[in-house]
């Protein structure tokens, strides 16, 4: 407490040291306030079309970082993590749906139920490493989508769960210039605010002193054992944490997307959020983000000319593990380092 | 302070360490030697809990400690260093010992605070003290080879261990550099009150600053004592004959 207390100007400091290049990847002030912006203008500034890929955009980004704390911050390679994006869209589109219960306690209860199954299989999972672990969490969420195909009577089995209402959002009619907005384009600028939010709640704790004894379990988890650290515990620490911010995100794209399907858990998804994350660059904050980003812009773009995207997508992908092994953002970084480099020479 | 009794463990029929019982008196410096596969790491594994014993007890202030997990041995005032050198390689010098007294002092549960802000003065204190002040800034797993032992040292230090457990510390060093070691080891040792335990392979080492020496042969000790009682033991002579230990004398 001593140290805590006496630190507002260490804090101060230790800010200031922060280099230039960590204020611009991550949490400074002046890029992350303007993507944002950015992206808030975008039912104003762009069609109809536009607001559809920011959506999917936005809460890809959540469910990415989400599994980049696994990945990036714990060196866990998790499989499975659709799991609890899907646990996460169901308990909010079953709550929503089938009980009438409002948005504002359905979207936290759907974080919540998310981070309880991810106690449950994460308590088995991090009992095993490396591969046995990411195949365990493959088969849990295999198991999740064999419940969703099969439990007809909660989940609506093949058929899903159809025409998920849209949360009340009739107040956005007193903000200035929302008057004129469809649904669809509120419940965007909803989702860009609840995922900001997110993200921002993730940083923090990846920055927090937990967060630090993650990454010595990520770089060594042996001797992280030896300075006193219960490395299974906060693995499952961890796991929770990433399961309950995927579930947000599945609760999100449940209603973005009118509906839940049981397509939505197939393993498919999981190794598409993986290849965003790393296409994105899985060393940094802002990688899955960008991945995101550039993973559904480049669907869209590719498959205008080629109906063989994955063929592109497996291109791309090849070019960038073995050029730029840190992807996109760790090739910008690595870029930007050598431009300081020869303004500095 | 550190007993180990009638401690055993076999790997498929082949048993690496055999009925071993050693003590380290408070605030001693011990050493463990012996040839390669005498079964010195094993020892160190099963003292630290990274091996079950297959019998046999390890007490610490007379508090059975046998079998524990190793992030509980570590709590209850062990540190060890390995002998392949174990850091945090993607951190830098400076995250990396600040991680360390983050957990020490029990704010790894801390997810509110920043980390990056706390214990600032004790993790700078241990650096210069260790002697990688001027390297803070690096990424561990870019520091040379010597570099990344001291920060192992500082690693186990920053948890205030009441014993200290060195595997080979100085292996793969220049001559150089393992002087420096051992008068670092020493002085630490000297200002921090610690009781040390270290395997090492280096008889000149072994000789210029244990107090009590140990010879463990193919998972038996053959001799304990003094440093001149041991070499002047037959049994070790013959164990070690050509292996340099005549050369010390």
């Amino acid at each position: 407490m001593t140290v805590a207390a006496s630190t507002p100007m260490l804090r101060r400091h230790a800010l200031a040291a922060t280099a230039l290049r960590d204020r611009i990847l991550s949490g400074g002030v002046p890029w992350t306030l303007v993507i944002f912006l950015l992206m808030a203008t975008v039912p104003w500034l762009g069609s109809r079309y536009d607001t559809f890929l920011a959506s999917q955009i936005t809460i890809d980004a959540l469910f990415a970082v989400s599994l980049n704390l696994l990945l990036g911050t714990t060196g866990l390679v998790s499989f499975g993590h659709v799991a609890y994006f899907g646990v996460g869209a169901y308990v909010c589109g079953i709550l929503m749906k089938t009980y009438g219960v409002p948005f504002s306690l359905a979207f936290p209860a759907s974080g919540l139920g998310a981070a309880l199954f991810a106690l449950v299989s994460g308590y088995f999972c991090v009992r095993l490493i490396k591969l046995y672990f990411a195949m365990l969490t493959l088969a849990f969420s295999q198991i999740i989508w064999a419940i969703a195909y099969k439990w007809n009577a909660v989940t609506g089995g093949d058929q899903g769960l159809p025409e998920i209402p849209y949360p009340h959002l009739d107040w956005m009619s007193s903000i200035p210039g929302c008057a004129d907005l469809s649904i669809g384009a509120r419940f965007y600028l909803l989702t860009l605010v609840l995922v900001a939010v997110s993200l921002a709640i993730v940083h923090h704790i990846i920055r927090s002193p937990f967060g630090r004894v993650l990454t010595t379990i990520r770089d060594n988890p042996e001797r992280a054992a030896f300075l006193g650290i219960n490395v299974r515990l906060y693995q499952l620490a961890s796991f929770v944490i990433a399961g309950g911010f995927a579930g947000l995100a599945g609760a999100l794209y449940g209603i973005f997307s009118r509906g839940v399907f049981a397509d939505y858990v197939f393993w498919s998804k999981s190794a598409e959020i993986l290849i965003m994350t790393i296409l994105g660059g899985a060393g940094y904050f802002w990688g899955p983000p960008v991945g995101a980003a550039a993973l559904v812009w480049l669907n869209q773009v590719i498959t205008d000319y080629t109906q063989y995207w994955s063929f592109v997508l497996g291109a791309i992908l090849l070019v960038l593990l073995f050029g730029f092994p840190g992807g996109i953002v760790g090739g910008l970084d690595m870029l930007w380092q050598r431009l300081k480099r020869l303004r500095n020479a | 302070m550190l007993e180990v009794s009638g401690l055993s463990k076999s790997f498929g029929g082949f048993r690496a360490v055999s009925d071993v019982s050693l003590t380290v008196d408070t605030r001693q410096i011990a050493a463990v030697i012996g040839p390669n596969g005498a079964g010195k790491s094993t020892l160190f594994n099963l003292i630290t809990g990274h091996l079950r014993p297959d019998g046999g007890t390890v007490r610490l202030d007379g508090r059975d400690i046998t079998g524990a997990p190793p992030y509980r041995i570590c709590r209850m005032g062990i540190g060890r260093s390995f002998q392949r050198t174990n850091i945090f390689s993607q951190l830098t010098v400076f995250e990396n010992v600040q991680a360390a007294f983050l957990v020490h002092h029990g704010r790894g549960r801390n997810f509110w605070l920043r980390a990056d802000s706390l214990y600032r003065e004790e993790t700078a204190a241990l650096l210069a003290s260790i002697g990688l002040a001027a390297q803070e800034e690096t990424v561990a797993g870019t520091l040379s080879y010597g570099n990344q032992k001291q920060l192992e040292l500082g690693l186990a230090l920053a948890s205030s261990p009441a014993v200290l457990l060195l595997d080979e510390p100085t292996a793969g060093m220049s001559a150089t550099e393992t002087h420096e070691t051992i008068r670092l080891l020493e002085r630490i040792a000297a200002e921090r009150a610690l009781t040390l335990l270290f395997t090492e392979h280096d008889m000149e080492v072994v000789f210029s600053i244990a107090q009590k020496i140990a010879v463990l042969h193919q998972g038996h000790i053959i001799a304990e004592g003094r440093p001149e009682e041991v070499r002047a033991d037959p049994e070790v002579r013959r164990v070690y004959l050509g292996h340099g230990l005549t050369h010390t004398q």
